[in-house]
């Protein structure tokens, strides 16, 4: 209907002018529908406005998408407006003159919604796609790969000769293809506008094949000539017998079957003193019983026999069930039919590197969550159930940083530093005050730290409230690496895997090349051989803890930024920071690696399996973990000889 | 408060409770409303209070414990002996209380959207039934915005699961193929959202518009929509409509990344009404900070609240056989417009609006449709469908109109 | 030789006298005998928590004396807690349905019943059908058997595939861990069929005993409870006294040593995980008829260290230690965080202890395992050698 409309819009446009009106004089007419429009009347006031021969309709349609449009509501006279505080500066529509008020009191906003914008849109599309604007030509484009249309073929047609912008112009190319493939009139341009498009990835190009190869389901005693059948469809393989026979009811090719509610129904009207067919109804309690009251009744001519199980083979037998394209013309289905199996193939390439990418991703999450973690359990061979807390502390102070340097490049660029000095801090101190005197209680240890972390937690609360606080990406983060419609992940994602490996880097130099390093290692091996090779346990116990928090700390940052901060998101993160290091091996850093990935693909690889249950995924991974480590007691990387023993 | 009660005429007390969780995960949320009882309760008072006597609110915290909230209501309605509940939000605590109350017969007013399928004699539902919210704004998706293509995405409980299995019937029963109704299902708090978002975007390919209704909660809400924004898909491109999502939610998020998105509720701070600016300065004015939202169920406690008021005061007595009786066909105005009546069925009749996210975390009202009667059993599931609620005239809560037979008295919990 | 058992261990006598005469003084109080100075809703209370010691004393079995630091045990409670709650809510809902089956037309059929007992049970989570988990719900005592044996299996398993490949100490406190989470996680999903976060409700409506009042019911609960304590309590305390008992502390204490002495070390562990692991799930099955509701946030990881804390606090190795901490640390929880302890007012800044409580426990957790690593049990340890050394001199 509206792509109707729209045609006579156009037309109408181009007739010679019959009289002069104006705009305001247009709109009064339909004075509701502009006020407070909605999808099934702008229709209308489009329509209306088609006819009018006046001046500055595209631009009173950019005003009523962009809810510009005012109403005074004392005589219902419409105005461009633009808002300044509490007032308006009114635009007359006509005349472009210009008034101001003081308070809008007295005066309405047209709100329309998405949907009448993205038909005001659709309309302006004419206007717009050869505009000296850039953005508003692009907008156009936009507008059209949303909502394609027959009608818009023409004028994008029109407008790609004196289309300046290379860009804009190979993006004007492609949607006029995608536009002849779908609604091209020309059967040659339409496979040629198809071919080319085969093996694109877009969604727009999938939707275009599969808007061209929409299939009906039918039923028949024989198939029609002419029908472009896509697929004859065999019981027991494509459809049950079942479907099919309901199917054939429903076209009313065959009796309905009598069901168990047909029984009861048919049986409770035909109850008289207590019996029905000369029986007592108290003693049909069993569906054998009721079967058998109902063969009465069915003998009796009281109710509809029973379909016999030959009945029913021969009412199928009898008849074809296929499906049907809607395009009857039978070389463009086949061409698109092509396309899409190239494109099919693509795109499970596409699906499975994307796949890979977000597995990545995770894992590399869990791998900076669970690195510090690993430090401070392999070489100090203690739990610390507070590493969580440590993680919403570091995510805390980026927060906290956030509200007082707005700019966010700059805030997170403080931020990461100071969540590691934060937490380095906080680490140290919770060496100091009670890990040191449990050292030789690591089941204690688990639960003081246990105890520390309800602390950190239940004060993060009280002081920050227990909703979730926004952390917010620079610009330059925002948005997503996109190869295709198929492959993209978003840059804060690549940001954290950039982070992960940096940190991988910066680990095992400072573990393989550094003096403190050295002694790490040595105080990881033998604490006794090492104190009596003047390494201070004392000292490297610090410090490894304080780097272990500080780690987590900067994770806090950036899972911060991908997700939430809430006083409980380091609860989230522990049980799966505790098994990529118990999975991974405790004491190594290639462990944990190895263990963020495997926990990382796995989870993906379930997910993939399951995708309507996130929930099944998580517990399925738990239970494989668990199992893996029976078979793999000290994880995937282990330590050798003395350093492996309890 | 104490001091305040030498005004009274008579020395008899009517008493408030109050369950709403003031510590653990739903005190975000169930704070707020206990404020507003507060408030509201201070507020009878300075007013005359009621039947010539004082109201004290009594406020105990089920701590978002499920099981607390039984023992609480318990001990409010045995200990403290009130006179009418206010309270819980999520649908667990409510039907961990519902046996408690049906055996003591209190008096409760539920106040938050849920997922219907209950009808109870003590529960009045002042939130939105599916009908008030669900399927309206799955109208607006199909009519103003043409999409034939659905995600429904939620957190893994039962108002989500219900609502979801009512939209699948009521769109199927529309014309949307079910090959074309995608659902997912995530745990609280979700975070990894990536894939999903991706699987969403995937639905374009089918050439349809694709739109998003969204029944996530909470927290896990941060996620999805930063992850949408990343991945480039703006409310124009996927429509997304949330029904966990009100001003008070949005206070957590960074707005930008959701301008354009949209949320249907029966209440928004931003409706211009004279009613809603009024209590909104009763609100900044009794937490003594202007920044402070109001949101939907705020509202649903003010319309239960006021609606109680009357009933005691048409009844003449505090007495919970006698409130009840006085309260169907109770009539009070609606913060947005037009008058909520209270119905046979223990829920009211209210407007539902649809509003935009707009930058600064308030939505902006698109649409509002005249007063949606709450259907306590949805017309969208078949065996719903021939059950209907009457307590005034059937004095039933699940009668079954098809055999005219009243099924059970007692709810389902 | 009669008696040994009982004459070794005096604080048995001691505790089951204190346990006789505080249910003899709760029963006189209660509502149900007409006193009324406990209110029904407190001796729930009291109730639960005599549930609560009872899982404490399993624990401290487990961890205090054989020194498996187990995360997992109050899954085994809530296992329990399912079990019986799946028998209630059919039974019940039978009930129920069997009464409106009777206004239809024609005698319903067993099929009909079921279905409507499905769509009643299920009809909260968008489904009507009866999950195979389900399978023997209409048998009490098939349920019953599940309280003791589902938990008992699991440990089973659990503890066999973990001994097996000798993961202790904190490995197998996460490993146990991530049962728990995986435990919950499953349990959180609808299509396990156990109502997913709604959980099983309504659970104190016991099917049989409708006509009496819930003061009544409470108290046959609470009486129940305080049996399954005392019974529970003499097992624990035969278990850990006599030989077998000095091999499970040997084994806390050095397990390499008693396995080079020629004990199966495996054998014994498992045994004692196992066994706690029934107990619990026994004291959650008397735990939630009283609570009234069981739901998968019940077994989440953190009840399970909760529980841990309880009998560090109390006092491990002594076993009226993990009575006197679940009892106390849980009534002090819900009386701080119930809202009825009065707010501290500093001037310039309120406490109020809804928020302040866990920070409070936290830390005095932390205290405790620093400062008095035996627990409130301790000063009892040390009052009984005073007396000891007293009577001495």
């Amino acid at each position: 209907m509206l792509r109707l409309l729209f045609a006579c819009f156009v037309l109408c446009l181009a007739a010679p002018v019959a009289h002069a009106q104006s705009l305001q004089a247009i709109l009064q007419g339909h004075a509701d529908a502009v006020e407070s429009p909605s999808r099934k009347t702008v229709d209308a006031v489009i329509a209306s406005l088609a006819d009018a021969p006046v001046d500055g309709i595209p631009t009173f349609l950019e005003d009523w998408r962009d809810k510009s449009i005012w109403m005074r509501t004392s005589d219902g006279v419409f105005f461009s407006v633009v808002e300044d505080g509490d007032g308006l500066i009114l635009t007359d529509l006509d005349s472009g003159e210009e008034t101001t008020v003081a308070d809008d009191d007295g005066f309405s906003q047209a709100k329309p919604n998405a949907g009448v914008r993205r038909v005001i849109s659709g309309a302006l599309v004419q206007f717009l796609l050869s505009d000296p604007d850039i953005s508003r030509r692009i907008a156009a484009l936009d507008s059209i790969g949303r909502d394609p249309s027959a009608d818009q073929l023409d004028p994008l047609r029109a407008s790609i000769a004196g289309e300046p912008d290379a860009d804009v112009l190979a993006r004007k190319q492609q949607l006029e293809r995608q536009l002849t493939a779908q609604f091209g009139t020309d059967t040659d341009a339409r496979i040629a506008a198809i071919n080319h498009l085969s093996g694109d990835l877009s969604v727009e190009v999938r939707g275009v094949i599969s808007q061209i190869l929409t299939t009906r389901q039918f039923v028949a005693a024989s198939i029609p000539d002419g029908t472009n059948v896509a697929q004859i469809l065999v019981i027991d393989e494509d459809l049950t017998a079942d479907e099919a026979y309901q199917l054939l009811v429903s076209e009313d090719l065959a009796p309905a079957t009598v069901s168990t509610a047909d029984i009861v129904s048919t049986l409770t009207a035909q109850i008289a003193d207590g019996q029905v067919a000369g029986v007592a109804v108290a003693t049909l309690d069993t569906d054998a019983a009721r079967y058998a009251a109902y063969e009465t009744l069915v003998a009796n001519g009281d109710a509809a026999p029973f379909v016999s199980p030959e009945e029913r083979a021969a009412a199928l037998d009898a008849h074809t069930f296929y499906t049907a394209y809607v395009e009857p013309n039978s070389a463009i289905t086949d061409a698109a039919e092509d396309a899409q199996a190239a494109i099919s193939l693509q795109l499970g390439v596409g699906q499975t590197f994307d796949l890979t990418l977000d597995a990545l991703s995770l894992a590399s999450i869990y791998f900076l969550a669970a690195i510090g973690l690993a430090i401070t359990f392999g070489v100090m061979g203690v739990i610390n159930m507070a590493h969580g807390e440590f993680i919403m502390m570091g995510a805390y102070t980026g927060y906290v940083v956030q509200q007082i340097v707005p700019d966010y490049t700059v805030s997170i660029l403080i931020a990461l530093p100071l969540a590691f000095m934060v937490t380095f801090a906080a680490g140290v101190a919770m060496e100091r005050l009670v890990i040191r005197h449990l050292y030789h209680r690591p089941l204690e240890t688990l639960l003081a730290t246990f105890g520390i972390a309800i602390v950190l937690q239940q004060l993060a609360k009280n002081i920050f409230g227990t909703q979730a606080r926004p952390l917010t990406s620079p610009d330059w983060l925002a948005g997503a690496w996109v190869l295709n419609d198929v492959v993209q992940i978003s840059y804060i994602r690549i940001a954290i895997f950039v982070l992960a490996l940096l940190f991988l880097g910066l680990i095992l130099f400072i573990l393989k090349r550094t003096r403190l390093g050295l002694e790490v290692r040595a105080v990881t091996q033998n604490p006794g051989m090492a104190a009596s090779m003047g390494i201070n346990p004392d000292r490297i116990n610090m410090l490894t803890f304080g780097l272990g928090s500080g780690i987590a700390g900067i994770a806090g940052v950036a899972i911060g930024l991908y997700a939430k901060v809430t006083s409980e998101m380091g609860a989230d993160y522990i049980v799966q920071s505790f098994m990529t290091v118990v999975v991974g091996g405790v004491g190594n850093v290639w462990g944990t690696l190895a263990g963020a990935s495997l926990i990382g693909f796995t989870q993906k690889g379930i997910e993939w399996f399951n995708p309507s249950n996130t929930l099944a995924a998580q517990t399925y991974m738990i239970l494989f973990v668990i199992l893996f480590i029976q078979f793999r007691p000290k994880g995937i990387v282990a330590l050798k000889g003395r350093a492996a023993g309890d | 408060m104490t001091a305040a009660s030498g005004a009274y005429a008579q020395d008899c007390t009517i008493k408030v409770g109050v369950l709403h969780s003031l510590s653990g995960t739903m005190a975000i949320s169930e704070t707020t409303l206990a404020e507003t009882m507060q408030m509201l309760v201070e507020g009878q008072n300075e007013a005359g209070g009621l039947l010539g006597c004082e109201l004290e609110a009594v406020v105990v915290d089920p701590a978002s414990d499920w099981p607390l909230f039984a023992e609480k209501a318990r001990e409010l309605l045995t200990v403290h002996k009130v006179d009418v509940i206010f309270g819980n939000w999520t649908s667990v605590s409510r039907k961990s209380v519902l046996p408690v109350i049906e055996e003591l017969n209190g008096l409760l007013f539920y106040p938050v959207q849920y997922e219907g399928e209950e009808s109870s004699k003590n529960v009045f539902y002042t939130g939105a039934a599916p009908n008030q919210q669900a399927i309206p704004a799955v109208d607006y998706f199909l009519e103003e915005l043409g999409v034939e293509q659905f995600a429904l995405l939620g957190t893994d409980y039962v108002y989500p699961r219900t609502t979801n299995n009512i939209l699948e019937a009521y769109l199927i029963e529309k014309g949307i193929a079910p090959e074309n109704i995608f659902v997912n299902y995530t745990p609280f708090g979700q975070s990894d959202w990536a894939t999903i978002v991706s699987d969403v975007v995937a639905l374009g390919a089918g050439g349809n518009q694709v739109g998003v209704v969204s029944t996530i909660n909470g927290d896990a809400n941060v996620g999805f929509y930063k992850e949408l924004a990343a991945a480039g898909v703006s409310a124009d491109d996927i429509p997304a409509v949330a029904f966990s999502v009100g001003e008070e939610e949005l206070s957590g998020f960074d707005t930008s990344e959701l301008v354009g998105h949209l949320a249907a509720w029966n209440y928004f701070m931003s409706a211009d009404t004279p009613e809603n600016e009024a209590f909104i300065a009763q609100w900044q004015e009794y937490t003594g900070d202007d920044s402070r939202v109001t949101n939907d169920p705020m509202e649903a406690h003010y319309i239960g609240f006021n609606m109680w008021v009357n009933a005691v005061t048409a009844a003449g007595s505090a007495d919970v056989d006698a409130v009840r009786t006085a309260m169907y066909g109770q009539e009070f105005p609606n913060l947005t417009g037009g008058t909520a009546v209270m119905l046979p069925n223990h829920h009211l009749s209210k407007p539902v609006l649809i509003g935009e996210i707009t930058a600064d975390g308030q939505f902006d009202i698109i649409s509002q449709t005249s007063e949606v009667e709450g259907d306590a059993w949805t017309d969208y599931l078949p065996e719903s469908a021939v059950l209907t609620s009457d307590w005034k005239d059937l004095g039933c809560g699940m009668y079954n109109t098809e055999t005219e037979t009243c099924v059970q008295l007692t709810s389902n919990y | 030789m009669k008696n040994t058992f009982i004459a070794r261990n005096p604080s048995v006598l001691w505790f089951l006298l204190a346990l006789a005469v505080f249910t003899v003084v709760v029963t006189i109080l209660s509502e149900a005998t007409g006193f009324g100075l406990i209110s029904t809703s407190f001796l729930k209370t009291l109730g639960k928590t005599l549930c609560l010691c009872l899982v404490a004393i399993a624990m401290d079995v487990v961890w205090g004396y054989c020194g498996i630091l187990s995360l997992g045990h109050f899954a085994f409670f809530g296992i329990g807690g399912y079990a019986i709650g799946m028998w209630l809510m059919y039974a019940r809902t039978e009930g129920l349905v069997q009464v409106s089956l009777q206004s239809s037309a024609l005698p319903p059929t067993p099929q009909e019943i079921t279905d409507a007992i499905g769509s009643q049970i299920f009809g909260v989570v968008g489904s009507s059908d009866f999950p195979v988990i389900w399978a023997f719900s209409h048998s009490l005592t098939l349920q019953l058997l599940a309280v003791i044996l589902v938990p008992g299996l699991l440990a089973l398993i659990f503890g066999w595939l973990a001994f097996r490949s000798r993961v202790t100490g904190v490995y197998l406190s996460i490993l146990t861990q991530a049962m728990t989470l995986a435990l919950s996680l499953y349990f959180f999903q609808n299509d396990t069929g156990l109502r997913g976060n709604n959980g099983l409700s309504g659970l104190q409506n016991i099917p049989g005993l409708e006509d009496r009042s819930q003061a009544v019911v409470s108290l046959w609960f609470f009486w129940g409870s305080a049996i399954a304590l005392a019974l529970g309590y003499v097992l624990f305390a035969y278990v850990v006294s006599g030989k077998f008992g000095s091999v499970v502390r040997a084994i806390r204490d050095n397990e390499a040593r008693v396995r080079f002495l020629g004990y199966h070390v495996e054998q014994y562990k498992l045994f004692i995980f196992t066994l706690t692991a029934m107990v619990a799930g026994i004291a959650g099955a008397l735990y939630y008829p009283q609570a009234g509701i069981i739901n998968p946030a019940e077994i989440a990881p953190i009840a399970s260290i909760y529980l841990a804390v309880w009998v560090a606090i109390g006092g491990r190795g002594r076993l009226y230690g993990a009575v006197i901490g679940a009892a106390l640390v849980s009534l002090l929880s819900s009386w701080f965080t119930g809202g009825s302890a009065p707010d501290i007012n500093l001037g310039f800044y309120v406490i109020k202890w809804t928020d302040w409580w866990l920070v409070l426990l936290g830390l005095s957790f932390v205290l405790v395992t620093l400062y008095f690593p035996k627990g409130i049990g301790g000063i009892f340890d040390a009052l009984g050698r005073k007396r000891v050394e007293g009577d001495a001199s």
